[in-house]
């Protein structure tokens, strides 16, 4: 809990640090790239409330992350401002995720995992039937388009993320959710309620998913609207939160540094073969590390102060 | 009416398949108490094994059926112990779970190694006699997909013979039913696992092989694949070979209607439909009975 605070402090400290980039760098590459790890991180973060937290495996959520990319495009490029456009999006996001939660959470553990992944699926397969063309901004606002602008949005998406988990996880509400991941029946018998409590969660969790597929048809210059609901984006998420640490503020900080950067690393010199060696660290840190790279951290400074009882 | 008549013959005739990738799925996931989300994926692998053969060595895709299943056996004996024997010592809801993610993990990486070996683009086997088709009254059937459904079909039976006959097969039963009886009876439930898993991935290689036979494979197939089995599995519930089996030939229809009725784009939609509304039906999950 205390631990939460601690590092909501340290990430926000560090996110004012990144404000001052663009006054120095001008190379829109880098910005490109923390961008990048932005959006992953608040992605990363918002299926980490339901997965870390409130134990729920999603396989689902690129669905949330797909509503919100496609509400925001039509509402912003129908002349909508940005912020409003998104906030839409978040909203319609979260009407369909308490209707579909509610019936979703009938399903337990596994179940509750394939299932999300036949409705991500559903999805998909209808948006990219009934919008079959490529999503493009007109001339003018491609003439007007500035980077800086999606930056600092980004930004402050993911410092919103940041402080939404953290103040998650140090209430009560944070408790009961934590409760019904280590034991569901043993909470519910001890007065937690848990599909309130699981709706809260989903409802938190697709609702900072849409608001960063809000950012991803701000940022897109032209992309198809089946796009963002592919799996992959859930996959994405995923392998950041488990790489970084799940169930932790700061493993998907970390992990989504972490992954962006070695995938950007990689893709520019083996094309492809980042997500085969991604997939296969993967595997390795459910078998061995299971608490990803934050779990390291604290074992290697075991290793370091033998002396430190922790 | 002729043409509604003919797509469901072709829905027939690929829901064996689906069938025949169910029942592997199936038997892992009823012994094992695992879930292996990269069944697909060893399907795709299987058909790029014939697909290779196919090209390379010339190997006709049904002969070559007799190299791929071993070897997909041994893979699937490799799988479980660098990766799956693991999971079984787990309890059962975390050995699902695990099992959910690294199966995950695999899938990533083997379709990307996939990509490297073979490209994104997608392949099939033309053999000579490819183009056959028997004309039953008005209906067309391309021989290959007769003798690959009948082919799907024999393995099932086989896999029925061996499951009731043979001395393990009996032993894997009895672990499905109750691991800690079996355990008293004095069978190796570890051996158990391990033969149930390698029979299910060497399913897996069949059933690729007969995907690049009448169909086409590429490296993005295995979610897909993954899910037709998992529909099919919790349509038709846990323990008849044949039951699955039916399952299949069933979704194969029903999607053939699905497509006839509201058009091609949403073929796959009404098996994703059927799977979410028997999960609500059944939310304690795929245990038949319980």
């Amino acid at each position: 809990m205390r631990a939460e605070r601690r590092w909501a402090g340290v990430i926000l400290l560090a996110f004012a640090g990144l404000a001052l980039v663009p006054l120095a760098v001008h190379r829109d590459d880098t910005l490109n790239v923390i961008f990048l790890v932005l959006l992953s991180m608040t992605l990363a973060q918002s299926w980490n409330i339901m997965a870390g937290y409130a134990g729920q495996v999603n396989l689902g959520h690129a669905a949330f992350f797909g509503l919100g990319a496609l509400i925001t495009r039509k509402l912003w490029i129908d002349g909508i401002p940005v912020l409003v456009a998104m906030g839409a999006g978040a909203l319609v996001a979260v009407v369909f995720a308490m209707a579909v939660g509610v019936a979703a959470f009938r399903l337990r553990g596994a179940y509750f995992a394939i299932g999300t992944l036949a409705l991500g699926e559903i999805l998909r397969i209808t948006t990219g039937n009934v919008f079959a063309e490529i999503s493009t901004l007109s001339a003018a606002t491609i003439a007007g388009y500035r980077l800086t602008l999606r930056y600092y949005l980004a930004l402050g998406l993911a410092a919103l993320a940041v402080i939404v988990v953290a103040t998650l996880a140090t209430s009560r509400l944070g408790l009961g959710v934590t409760a019904i991941r280590e034991d569901e029946d043993a909470a519910e018998a001890s007065g937690v309620s848990a599909l309130g409590l699981k709706l809260t969660a989903l409802v938190t969790s697709t609702g900072l998913a849409a608001l960063a597929g809000g950012l991803f048809a701000y940022y897109h210059i032209s992309y198809y609207p089946q796009h963002p609901f592919s799996p992959h984006w859930t996959f994405d998420a995923l392998l950041i939160t488990y790489i970084g640490g799940v169930g932790t503020l700061h493993g998907p900080v970390l992990g989504a540094v972490f992954y962006v950067l070695l995938e950007e690393y990689l893709a520019a010199r083996w094309v492809d073969l980042h997500l085969l060696i991604f997939g296969t660290l993967f595997v390795v840190i459910v078998l061995l590390l299971p608490g990803g790279l934050v779990e390291a951290g604290a074992r290697l400074r075991r290793l370091l102060r033998p002396g430190l009882r922790s | 009416m002729i043409i509604l008549c003919q797509q469901l013959v072709l829905g027939f005739m690929i829901g064996g398949l689906y069938g025949l990738a169910a029942v592997g799925l199936s038997l892992i996931f009823g012994v094992l108490k695992i879930l292996n989300v990269a069944h697909g994926e060893l399907i795709m692998l299987g058909g790029y094994g014939a697909y290779w053969l196919f090209t390379l060595v010339g190997v006709d895709p049904f002969a070559s059926l007799t190299i791929v299943v071993p070897a997909a056996v041994v893979a699937g004996l490799a799988l479980y112990w660098l990766l799956f024997r693991f999971v079984v010592r787990a309890q059962e809801e975390r050995r699902i779970k695990n099992s959910l993610l690294i199966g995950f993990g695999l899938a990533l990486a083997l379709d990307t190694l996939a990509v490297k070996l073979w490209t994104a683009d997608e392949r099939g086997i033309t053999t000579a006699y490819a183009g056959k088709v028997l004309i039953a009254g008005d209906l067309a059937i391309p021989v290959v997909r007769l003798a690959s459904l009948a082919v799907a079909f024999a393995l099932i039976a086989a896999l029925h013979l061996l499951l009731t006959r043979w001395r393990w097969g009996r032993a894997i039963r009895a672990t499905a039913e109750d691991w800690q009886a079996a355990l008293l009876t004095g069978i190796d439930v570890r051996r158990a696992y391990l033969l149930a898993f390698a029979l299910g991935t060497g399913l897996a290689g069949a059933a690729g092989t007969l995907v690049s036979i009448g169909y086409s494979i590429s490296p993005s197939i295995g979610l897909e694949w993954t899910l037709k089995a998992l529909i099919v599995v919790v349509l038709a519930g846990l323990g008849s070979m044949f039951g699955t089996f039916v399952g299949g030939l069933f979704l194969g229809v029903a999607e053939a209607a699905s497509a006839a009725a509201f058009g091609g784009p949403y073929r796959e939609m009404i098996g994703l439909v059927i799977f979410l509304v028997v999960l609500m039906a059944r939310p304690q999950g795929l245990f038949g009975a319980r």
